[in-house]
């Protein structure tokens, strides 16, 4: 498989007041074309931020973001405007996304529309096409976001973003918001159209089964900075990182032996303030197992197995 | 022993000005000292309205049709305000999903939790505050003593849902509602409060319903489970039973639907269609244009609850593979 993206030390930072929020701190992975790498981590984390700096719509403060053999940094707008056709985001929340005075029918059109594509005749049956796609009649062409059910107003959001035919989507925690079996149709949804359409995903979710269920690989986020990411068995099967370890044994396990979790392992602590970040690892004040040098000096990944990197003292 | 909550073919409508939205219709269920039910379900289920109904939180175009609701030998239906104010906070008190919106912005966390036992008389004002102090320190508020004198704007989420947890505790109520009471906070999180409710009920021996859409969750904490759809409830089971032999489609379509750990290796198999129109439900069976089971019986009669195995009930015309008897 092809590399599509390659994203090296990308950094993002906000000013708070007189100090920076350093949201995304120095984030590097690639990915292959027809892959799906799950992010995931908790609120704060920078997963979003990282979502959206690629995409360019946050403009990243340092580091490179390489698709499809070019670096966005160097386009102009208008160069932008045209690599957009082949990257697209689906949002957590499909109502804010979508433009409540719209038709559904103009929403998935208007990326047609904006990048010049096709007569007026055309660009109505491949809207019809894609609402086929996404399992929405297409009598329902005229009809306005707030008329459909939050799952039905997510497979229009899944269609506006595919009406381009892009290469790469950014889904940003898309089922988090969708009850449990409407939750399962989309991310079957997704899964088909990945196959279909080739597509390539960077998955952003907090839920971890529904990361495990979806991604090829796996990168954990904590405060910025991605601590372990590999191939998803590997990373189940190794979560080398204290956090990652932490992030599985928090998720409940349908108790199908008869023993259910009445307590979970937890970890001690508050999340530290984006803002006032320790020195040495970040980890290291919820940490079960710190060691001195955690205080002190920030872990530099390694690789433990074949594309398997870990920052951790420990690894 | 009688149960220490028996509800009874409880009944809430809520009228609508384009009609009758029936958010619970009939359901029943016993609850015993100490023991922790589950109400699983999706949104619109009824889940929250059928215990909201019971301490009689619903809005003012909801009204009770019908049913009952006993909780230590009294009716909380057929009580006057008064009465169920000396039981709200006191006997019978509630965590909600969303700890910023069910806490005053504008007292200090020490003085909100100190109200319950002042209000219901039990403690003097030293005592109540020791014991509000406490209690922070028991759910793990750091630097407790300070903290005391914050706003919950200066809470994180999961501080603010502890804090919550300690004032539902501050009277030892015999029964906790929770109400979606992790699904607002991030998994490590989520994992404490579950730690920190369970250990409160080892501790006191109270009672626990909790509501909530994950049914892995559910599975873990609760003794009992019930399954609600479109104001109904579709299966109530020991949640050992439950695992080991669920009957309903729709709860086998909700296990199917939840992604756990160990699901990597199924095929994701989800439920068609989307949860039924609240004001027109569908006939006969609520799940039946969702089914994949469906027979022509199923739009026309309501099949009623009925047992399925030791203490556990279904109300599904074909449950199990069996035909109706």
């Amino acid at each position: 498989m092809s590399e599509l993206l390659k994203v090296e030390d990308v950094k993002k930072y906000f000013p708070r007041g007189n100090k920076i929020l350093k949201a995304v701190d120095g984030v590097s992975f690639t990915l292959r074309s027809a892959e799906t790498l799950g992010l995931v981590g908790e609120s704060g984390s920078g997963k979003s931020t990282l979502g959206r700096t690629i995409l360019r719509l946050h403009e990243p403060d340092a580091g490179r973001v390489v698709f499809d053999g070019e670096e966005l940094s160097s386009l102009n707008k208008e160069e932008l405007r045209i690599k957009r056709r082949h990257m697209q985001i689906i949002f957590q929340d499909p109502l804010a996304s979508l433009n409540p005075q719209m038709s559904i029918g103009q929403a998935i059109e208007d990326p047609l529309v904006i990048h010049g594509i096709s007569s007026a005749r055309e660009r109505k049956e491949r809207v019809a096409e894609l609402l086929k796609i996404v399992d929405i009649s297409p009598e329902f062409i005229n009809s306005f976001p707030y008329e459909f059910s939050g799952g039905q107003q997510q497979r229009i959001g899944i269609a506006r973003a595919l009406a381009l035919n892009p290469k790469f989507i950014v889904c940003d925690e898309p089922v988090s918001a969708l009850d449990v079996s409407i939750q399962a149709q989309v991310i079957a949804l997704l899964l088909e159209l990945r196959e279909r359409f080739n597509l390539s995903y960077l998955f952003i979710a907090h839920d971890l089964g529904v990361i495990k269920y979806i991604s090829d690989r796996i990168a954990v986020m904590y405060q910025g900075q991605i601590v372990q990411i590999g191939p998803k068995e590997e990373v189940f099967k190794n979560p080398a990182h204290p956090y990652t370890q932490a992030l599985i044994s928090s998720v409940p396990k349908i108790p199908w032996n008869g023993k259910p979790t009445r307590h979970y392992k937890t970890l001690k602590g508050e999340v530290p303030s984006p803002i006032d970040l320790p020195p040495g690892c970040r980890f290291c004040s919820r940490c079960p197992i710190p060691l001195p040098i955690c205080g002190e000096i920030a872990p530099e990944g390694k690789e433990i197995s074949t594309g398997h990197w870990v920052a951790c003292h420990r690894s | 022993m009688a149960p220490l909550l028996s509800v009874k073919n409880l009944h809430t409508y809520f009228y609508r000005p384009d009609g009758v939205v029936k958010a619970v219709d009939g359901i029943s269920y016993d609850l015993e000292v100490g023991e922790t039910l589950g109400i699983v379900g999706e949104s619109g289920s009824g889940k929250s309205v059928s215990v909201l109904s019971m301490l009689r939180l619903i809005r003012k175009n909801g009204r009770i049709e019908e049913g009952e609701a006993v909780f230590d030998g009294q009716d909380l239906l057929t009580l006057d305000k008064e009465e169920l104010r000396t039981i709200r906070g006191k006997e019978i008190s509630m965590i909600f999903q969303d700890p910023m919106t069910s806490l005053n912005p504008t007292f200090r966390i020490g003085r909100q939790m100190m109200e319950p036992p002042l209000w219901h008389n039990l403690l003097g004002s030293q005592e109540a505050r020791q014991k509000a102090l406490h209690l922070l320190e028991r759910v793990g508020i750091p630097e407790h003593k300070s903290r005391f004198f914050d706003y919950p704007f200066q809470f994180s989420g999961g501080m603010r849902q502890r804090a919550m947890i300690a004032m539902a505790l501050i009277c030892e109520p015999r029964l906790i509602i929770a109400d979606e009471p992790t699904t607002a906070l991030d998994v490590t999180v989520r994992s404490q409060i579950l730690n920190l409710l369970q250990e409160m009920k080892e501790a006191l021996g109270m009672s626990i319903i909790m509501i909530t859409h994950d049914f892995s969750m559910a599975s873990n904490f609760c003794d009992q489970i019930i399954v609600m759809y479109a104001g109904k409830i579709m299966e109530k089971a020991s949640t050992m039973e439950f695992l080991s032999n669920c009957l309903h489609p729709y709860s086998q379509g909700l296990i199917r639907s939840t992604l756990d750990l160990d699901t990597m290796d199924v095929k994701l198999n989800p439920i068609p269609g989307s949860p039924p129109n609240p004001i027109y439900p569908p006939s006969g069976c609520r799940f039946h244009p969702r089914c994949e089971r469906r027979q022509p019986i199923c739009a026309e009669e309501i099949p009623a609850l009925r047992e399925g195995g030791a203490d556990h009930w279904v109300s599904c015309h074909f449950a199990g593979g069996g035909v109706k008897k």
